[in-house]
């Protein structure tokens, strides 16, 4: 028996015997949340340090007479232990619902289907994949994180519900480095990620990033802040991607106050025709049912055209304000965004863009004005200066403060014709899933501030 | 008996020497860092519970060293199969790693380290009921709710304890028990588009080590009142104005300056090139210890592992070194660094006990803990007094800084203007821009004790894979001269 079916039949002996303790009126959700992963830190190179995880993140939530509690532990794969375990902490939770006021928002567990997901992959073994970043990287300084290993995201529900998805990828998010002329430390970003390994891949990735990183060998271009022409690369998009769910597409954060883009929900402001905003699980890399078993829409456009559609909504939600869920997770954040591509060929990206900034990365974005939904951030990596539709040279990063209603509104020019999918690797507690698929954006007028 | 704010679920005792034992012989070293702590959070949002949730981590880290090269392996497994099969995971690692590794493992790296740490606490869980705890914070959100204005009134406590033993085949043996408490009280008032949010303190940083006791309800509720009027206040108040001026900022404020601009940049690990790919690099070189005026002589910042009820205060980090008060910056100038005996051995600089990781499955890396800077002489009137011009930022809300810590952009939730030495009006929207080293040479007084606070916050991110860990920083009001304030605005 492979390692995901033992992990499956360890969950469900676990759930029967959960729910089987249950007395009339109480429900119970369980959630597992496990990973084998291998992760190898590098830095000039080299292994910084290796870690194997083996974890089984186990959520309870039990709720009964309007009163919800959840309970979170490590399994030990041991059934008999775990089942004594979770046996304790139902105990717990009818103690706690005795005392507890009522929540008017908890919805009823229901019975939302079944399905059975697995994407199989194939990853190298440490030997190998340590061998190759070491023969491939050669003299380049690379700098990074390979997280590889298998996934398991598993929910059971006392009213029948069963969804199990699981996945085996990998990813391998670099950067390399070198020193201009100037003696200025100079950096290229790049990820190479998927399900099937392949070391031709990975040798064209590497390839890639260092004809990158040539480019930057020469002198920067000092550039004062001001306002400037940026064509922003699909990874910068993703950066401000990511501010969307910060509330900003979430029904739940709208109504508290919460949402930068509440100007643009209560249509007092517009956002550009050419910018539509989906989620779309067809991308594959996680699965359409949340931490309560609801399946979200296959696809579900949130922005169309610059015009608000359907904001993210949890059940919670739905019942507080009573409307309609669309099985968001209860952050109503995106979960496998996609931003919709244009008509620009990437081959005519830098004389579109003509004079101007090329923006390969962003870092460190947070909100500076919420009410005008404008962030603040920085460039980062292989950012360039571009005159006449040529790259004339690297420039210092610079911040930047700028109001999403300009970047996808009024100073969005252009979308490329291609996308990027690019997998999510924030590691957290755990591996997370999840991705997005985004093309590269061209912005009129950009504000840049020290 | 009322049911307690205790939760006891059922585990089976784990014994770290007897599990030592049965892994000694895999590797020519090992260590074993078994984990175990209770998360409760109780949130009320206008006077409705919202969540009631209680995370149990549990789990053990294993080292193993092979040929001079230590490798992790992290399960919950705790039978005897499951960590035969993590320490044979780390050995295996660690064989192969080995052949490509940045440095050497020594074990001078993982001294033998004996010795306990608890925390201070007065009161905890077993002491208060579940019921009664709970009316308090719908209380508090009661009292948050000052007019119907307020469309959000949201009181929140996390109450942690957490246990650490770190036993290993050279002989150590720590056992370290934290009681730590967080509290959020927050306001969102709404006036047709606009919406304006103060809470006590920032969002994160009323953050303690030690017990229910740091829950002064009476105390509280008088806070949440004021809270509730400040956002109601905001939501009348002019933009921030965009000019440079001078900057009073509270230990609220202050409390991320020195987090983002002292503490990460002294991280030995950054300036060793270890987070360049994510977290970034740091304009401090191995060189400027000793040597660079990082700010104005006024400036004197320690780290301070033993400050009883701070949040990141301990006995010992996770290598086993233990945690003593180290000055990193005296005077205005850089003496040392936050790193630990890793990074100390890999540059040849002195550093501090902070080898820390977030949980049982995260290695350790370099981590800030309680980064303070100490108080000065000046009362607050008297550093109002000596301002023609200039605004009191306090409340942190939004934050940003490049990859080398130097250009950085701050919010906070609350400000006054200071004219002719006195505060007058409230200004919504302030923020702040500067650059590191600049910024803290304009550093132009240091409040006395009586301006200080204590705080931290639990979501201090870095690493990969990525750990989220707890800091603590105590500072006092500080003036800063010419600095570039802004508010809101298209």
């Amino acid at each position: 028996m492979n390692r995901r079916n033992s992990g499956v039949e360890h969950f469900d002996r676990l759930c029967e015997a959960c729910f089987g303790l249950l007395h009339g009126n109480e429900q119970l959700t369980v959630n597992l949340a496990a990973e084998d992963q291998q992760y190898h830190r590098f830095n000039h190179s080299k292994v910084r340090q290796s870690t194997a995880v083996a974890q089984r993140r186990c959520h309870f939530r039990f709720q009964s007479s309007g009163r919800r509690v959840t309970y979170s532990v490590d399994l030990t794969g041991d059934v008999t232990l775990d089942i004594a375990t979770a046996r304790s902490l139902i105990e717990r939770g009818r103690e706690e619902v005795r005392v507890l006021p009522e929540d008017p928002f908890v919805t009823p567990m229901e019975n939302h289907g079944r399905s059975d997901e697995h994407h199989a992959g194939h990853l190298p073994e440490p030997e190998e994949l340590l061998k190759q970043v070491s023969l491939q990287a050669g003299a380049s300084d690379l700098a990074g994180l390979y997280a590889g290993g298998s996934q398991l995201r598993a929910s059971r529900n006392s009213e029948g519900l069963r969804h199990v998805f699981s996945t085996e990828s990998f990813f391998l998010d670099y950067s390399l480095f070198t020193r201009n002329t100037q003696g200025e430390n100079k950096a290229v970003k790049a990820l190479y990620s998927g399900r099937q390994w392949d070391d031709t891949h990975f040798a064209d990735s590497l390839q890639q990033s260092r004809a990158r990183l040539d480019m930057l060998q020469q002198e920067s271009h000092s550039l004062s802040p001001g306002n400037y022409r940026v064509f922003f690369s699909p990874a910068a998009v993703q950066s401000l991607l990511s501010l969307f769910s910060w509330g900003a597409v979430s029904y739940g954060a709208w109504k508290k106050g919460d949402s930068a883009l509440k100007r643009l929900v209560e249509g007092e402001l517009q956002l550009s025709p050419l910018f539509s905003l989906a989620e779309n699980f067809n991308l594959g890399l996680t699965p359409r049912f949340n931490s309560l078993g609801e399946v979200a829409p296959e696809k579900l456009a949130v922005i169309e055209q610059g015009i608000v559609r359907q904001l993210l909504i949890n059940s919670r939600t739905a019942r507080e304000y009573g409307i309609t869920g669309n099985g968001a997770e209860s952050g109503e954040g995106l979960r496998s965004p996609e931003i919709a591509s244009g008509d620009l060929e990437e081959a005519d990206v830098l004389s579109a863009l003509g004079t101007g900034l090329y923006v390969s990365n962003l870092h460190y974005l947070n909100w500076s004005d919420l009410l005008n939904a404008r962030i603040t951030g920085m460039t980062r990596y292989a950012c360039f200066w571009v005159e006449n539709g040529e790259i004339v040279a690297p420039i210092r990063d610079l911040r930047f403060d700028e109001s999403l209603y300009r970047v996808f509104g009024s100073e969005l020019e252009a979308i490329t014709r291609t996308s990027q999918i690019m997998m999510n690797t924030d590691t957290y507690i755990q591996r997370s899933l999840g991705g997005s698929k985004v093309p590269g954006l061209m912005v009129r007028d950009f504000r840049f501030t020290l | 008996m009322p049911v307690s704010l205790a939760v006891h679920p059922q585990f089976n005792d784990f014994d770290p020497h007897l599990a030592l034992n049965w892994i000694r012989q895999e590797a020519d070293w090992v260590s074993i860092r078994f984990i175990e702590e209770d998360t409760h959070h109780r949130t009320v949002r206008n006077g409705r519970p919202e969540q009631n949730s209680v995370s149990i981590e549990r789990g053990v880290m294993v080292e193993a060293m092979v040929d001079g090269y230590i490798a992790y392996a992290a399960t919950s497994d705790l039978s005897k199969t499951g960590l035969l099969l993590a320490a044979q995971s780390a050995a295996h690692q660690a064989r192969i790693a080995g052949s490509y590794r940045v440095f050497d493992s020594t074990l001078s790296q993982r001294p033998q380290a004996l010795g306990c740490y608890t925390s201070t606490t007065l009161s905890w869980l077993d002491s208060v009921g579940l019921a009664e705890f709970t009316d308090r914070l719908i209380e508090a959100s009661r009292r948050l709710r000052v007019t119907d204005s307020i469309v959000t009134a949201r009181a929140e406590a996390t109450l942690v304890a957490s246990r650490m033993r770190y036993v290993s085949s050279n002989g150590s043996d720590v056992d370290q028990h934290a009681f730590l408490a967080g509290q959020h009280f927050a306001a969102s008032a709404q006036d047709g588009i606009d919406t304006q949010h103060r809470s006590l303190n920032g969002p994160t940083a009323r953050c303690v080590q030690g017990g229910l006791e740091s829950f002064d309800w009476d105390w509280l509720y008088a806070e949440c009142e004021r809270v509730g009027s400040e956002a109601l206040d905001l939501l009348k108040a002019e933009n921030c104005p965009d000019e440079t001026l001078d900057l009073i900022l509270a230990p609220d404020q202050m409390l991320l300056q020195i987090h983002e601009s002292i503490g990460h940049p002294l991280e030995l690990d950054r300036i060793l090139g270890d987070e360049r790919n994510y977290a970034g690099w740091s304009f401090v070189k191995a060189e400027d210890f000793g040597h660079l005026q990082y700010g104005s002589p006024l400036m004197n910042v320690s780290f301070d592992p033993g400050r009883s009820t701070e949040f990141a205060s301990y006995g010992f980090d996770d290598g086993g070194a233990p945690a003593r008060r180290e000055w990193l910056i005296k005077d205005g100038l850089l003496l040392r660094g936050l790193g630990g005996l890793e990074s100390q051995s890999r540059l040849g600089l002195p550093g501090v006990a902070n080898f820390r990781s977030a949980s049982w499955n995260r290695a350790p890396i370099d981590r800030m803990a309680n980064i303070n800077l100490e108080a000065g002489k000046a009362s607050l009137d008297e550093m109002i007094g000596s301002v023609r011009r200039g605004v009191y930022m306090e409340a942190n809300r939004s934050w940003s800084i490049d990859d080398y810590r130097n250009k950085f952009q701050f919010g906070c939730e609350y400000a006054r203007l200071i004219e002719d030495g006195r505060l007058t009006r409230v200004l919504k929207n302030p923020n702040y821009r500067g650059v590191t080293v600049p910024f803290w040479h304009s550093l132009a007084a240091v409040g006395n004790a009586d301006t200080s606070g204590i705080f931290g916050t639990p979501y201090c991110g870095k690493g990969e894979p990525n750990q989220m860990i707890r800091v603590g920083h105590a500072s006092p009001a500080c003036l800063f001269r010419s600095v570039q304030v802004f508010g809101g605005g298209a």
